[in-house]
């Protein structure tokens, strides 16, 4: 089942700066949000609001109608996908041990099969189990990562700027590897992204965000009609720019 | 060579006792270290403090650091009550510690500063627990770096070792520290051989245990592993007393870093022993050191000078005379530090001036008063306390001495500065043997400045009144004149072919005054 998601006046200060300011939000379940935003506009901030990895100053986060401050944080985060950008595989365990990690967490041993079936969701050979993580391209430890985030069943992934250190070709492999899972195993996913374009091709529900606040919520249809304001619609200039130069090339 | 190879070969005990005080100092070391470390990685205050503290340590020198723990140890008696040993072991074991602790800490909190940021967030973001990603992720992580200060600190540990000796620890400094009193060098090269090679092996396996972190190669570094716990068990097992208890009773003899005094607690020593007593011996031990531990009981019997307890623990500037000084020190003895004074041995080891005879003749000097007249030509050679000691005010407003230099060496140094030319004059011990063998001269004091240093045998509280222990020691007293005593200092300090230990000596001494 995937998960619903709530946020009700989440506020983040960092001594003098605000990160966040007061944040109203309602996530259906089942669907796929892109959080984007300039470099401080307080997205990585909000999406660490619901695995507490930050705190929130003032309000609350309703992760299945449940308040997360009154969650266990370790027990939470164990059932919650987390991928990032920098990856962060542990380097003196293999691939078959960053995977099998969370279950192990609470003493559970994921079998040669399941991690084997975790590999090929994620497009990876099951031979690859073996291996450490300095063995593999950056693409293939993203890919693995991803695979950590899946092996607790999760019904809410969150992304952090996921595919960010990657080349283009693998990115957009790996992005539409993971929007396809996103439907077959029934997830709520939020993915944080500065790339509009990622957002507008992988996401059904665009947030955009400046200065700690969502400043537009769209849909992707809604954002390349030009709905959105004016930051939402700077970021929307940029991939229909390039698509543009790109088509004038081909003319 | 084959002098250093003999000594080489006697030094089993002391090995195992070095091993085991380093073991344990390298073990307490890392005991806290790593619980700081991990506190330090969590907290930026607590990292300085703890690595600013570790460093300030390591500025203090080890020999000061070791000596420091006497004052601290006694002072803590006042909470954990009078059985805490001040001498020894401990003392020795916490300062070494302290020594260990910065490497050790250093390595550990830089390693954690280093670890990956990603690996942490992904710790954190799989829903570690704190423990399970201290285990999991930093502890193994940061192994090989941890590793590496521990065997930076093992290798300083058991060098520094060395030097609890001085603080009445059996170690691998016995030999060094004995051999450089006694001017035998096999003595002091078989101790640094010794120490140096224990090092290197100890630094060795440890390289071992690192780079089997490192490679992540569970047998090298349990390989490592297992022959460190086979070396310190085997010196653990070498210690235990495998004899049954044969019920004869332990006395503790202590004596201070020169000839005289070892001479002094083998002689002692064995007159206990023929007496039926067990004997332990707690040799090279600093001068107040040794009269703190026969008040307090870590030490049952030490030799000492009236002038030297006159002045050092008495405060006393004045000079009364020698029998009235004698009886001012038995009261005070007694009333301040429930020691008892058993009596005197006999003769005197007082401080004089001494010269090359050929050079005393030469420039005229018989007396002190002729030496104050020459004295700004001169250079004077003194122990490292003399020009801080209260006889040398005294003689030196006495006469108006003003010498053109003062210099400070280790006594045996000393009269090899009087040989060298290096020195002119030197403040020598009157029972000293190299006074005739070197050819010197003891200028006279016409105006009596030098007080008098009879020696003493002096008793802890505890054995004050053990009239069996008394009994035993009662022949010795008047026994000794300054004469044997000389050649008894002479046998052992003399650098030829004829040297003798201090144990020889005693035994020497011991027929040549009809002790046996």
């Amino acid at each position: 089942m995937a998960a619903s998601l709530a946020f009700e006046g989440v506020t983040k200060r960092y001594d003098s700066t605000r990160a966040l300011a007061g944040i109203d939000l309602a996530i259906e379940p089942g669907s796929f949000v892109a959080l984007v935003g300039a470099s401080g506009s307080g997205k990585s901030t909000l999406l660490k609001t619901i695995n507490r990895l930050v705190e929130p100053t003032e309000g609350r986060v309703l992760l299945d109608g449940q308040d997360v401050a009154a969650s266990d944080p370790t027990a939470m985060r164990r059932t919650t996908g987390y991928v990032f950008q920098r990856i962060g595989l542990f380097p003196h365990m293999s691939v078959a041990e960053n995977i099998a990690i969370g279950p192990r967490l609470v003493g559970e041993k994921l079998g040669e099969d399941r991690i084997g079936e975790l590999l090929s969701l994620v497009d990876l050979d099951p031979a690859m189990a073996g291996r450490l993580p300095e063995e593999l391209s950056g693409g293939q430890q993203q890919r693995v990562g991803v695979a950590r985030a899946l092996a607790g069943n999760p019904s809410l992934l969150l992304m952090d700027e996921p595919f960010g250190a990657l080349d283009p070709v693998t990115r957009d492999a790996l992005g539409t590897r993971v929007r396809d899972l996103h439907e077959k195993l029934d997830l709520t996913t939020i993915m944080v992204t500065h790339d509009m374009a990622e957002a507008l091709i992988l996401a059904d529900r665009v947030l955009v965000m400046d200065g700690g606040r969502i400043v537009a919520d769209e849909t992707p249809q809604a954002l390349s009609r030009g709905k959105g304001g004016e930051v939402a619609q700077e970021l929307v200039a940029v991939p229909r720019h390039q698509a543009e130069k790109l088509k004038g090339l081909e003319g | 060579m084959s002098g250093v190879w003999d000594a080489l070969t006697g030094l089993g005990d002391v090995l195992a006792q070095h091993v085991i005080l380093a073991a344990c100092a390298i073990g307490l070391g890392i005991a806290v270290a790593l619980p700081l470390a991990v506190w330090a990685s969590r907290s930026q205050a607590v990292s300085r403090g703890a690595l600013g503290f570790a460093s300030l340590v390591q500025t203090i020198p080890a020999l000061a650091l070791l000596a420091l723990f006497f004052p601290i140890l006694l002072s803590l008696r006042a909470v954990f009550g009078e059985g805490l040993p001040t001498l020894g072991f401990l003392p020795a074991l916490l300062a070494l510690s302290l020594y260990a602790l910065l490497p050790i800490l250093r390595n550990a909190v830089t390693a954690q500063a280093n670890l990956d940021p990603g690996v942490i967030e992904a710790a954190n973001g799989v829903g570690m627990s704190f423990w399970q990603r201290l285990r999991l992720v930093e502890a193994p992580l940061a192994a090989p770096y941890v590793m590496a200060g521990i065997r930076t600190a093992a290798v300083w540990t058991i060098g520094a070792a060395t030097l609890s000796t001085t603080i009445g620890q059996p170690s691998l400094g016995d030999p060094i520290f004995a051999g450089l009193q006694t001017q035998n060098w096999s003595l002091v090269l078989a101790g640094c051989i010794a120490s140096a090679g224990l090092a290197i092996v100890a630094d060795a396996l440890l390289g071992t245990i690192e780079a089997g972190f490192r490679r992540r190669d569970r047998r090298l570094w349990l390989g490592g592993a297992i022959a460190v716990a086979a070396g310190v068990a085997a010196a653990f097992v070498s210690q235990v007393d495998w004899s049954r208890d044969d019920g004869r009773e332990t006395i503790v003899i202590g004596t201070k870093q020169f000839s005289e005094q070892l001479i002094l607690g083998r002689l002692v020593g064995e007159q206990l022993e023929d007496a039926g007593y067990d004997v332990e011996y707690r040799e090279g031990l600093g001068s107040a050191v040794v009269a703190q531990a026969v008040a307090n009981g870590s030490i049952d019997i030490y030799f000492d000078y009236t002038g030297t307890i006159w002045a050092n623990q008495m405060k006393r500037t004045d000079n009364p005379g020698r029998d009235a000084m004698y009886e001012a020190i038995v009261k005070w003895e007694r009333e301040v530090q429930g020691t008892r004074v058993l009596g005197k041995l006999g003769f005197e080891n007082a401080y004089a001036f001494a010269m090359r005879e050929d050079r005393a003749r030469e420039l005229g000097i018989r007396s002190i008063e002729d030496l104050a007249r020459a004295a700004p030509r001169l250079v004077a050679g003194g122990d490292p306390e003399w020009f801080e000691r209260p006889e040398w005010f005294a003689v030196r407003d006495a006469y108006g001495l003003n010498f053109s230099n003062e210099r400070n060496f280790s006594p045996t140094f000393m009269y090899n500065a009087l040989r060298s030319g290096d020195a002119d004059v030197i403040s020598a011990y009157t029972s000293d043997g190299r006074i005739a063998a070197d050819n010197l001269v003891i200028l006279e004091d016409p105006r009596e400045a030098l007080p008098s240093y009879d020696t003493l045998i002096i008793l802890s509280p505890e054995r004050a009144n053990d009239e069996r222990l008394i009994a035993a020691l009662r022949p010795l007293l008047g026994s000794i004149d300054v004469k044997a005593m000389r050649e008894a200092n002479f046998s052992v300090d003399r650098t030829d072919g004829n040297k003798k230990t201090p144990r020889e000596a005693a035994r020497w001494l011991a027929e040549e005054v009809g002790l046996e």
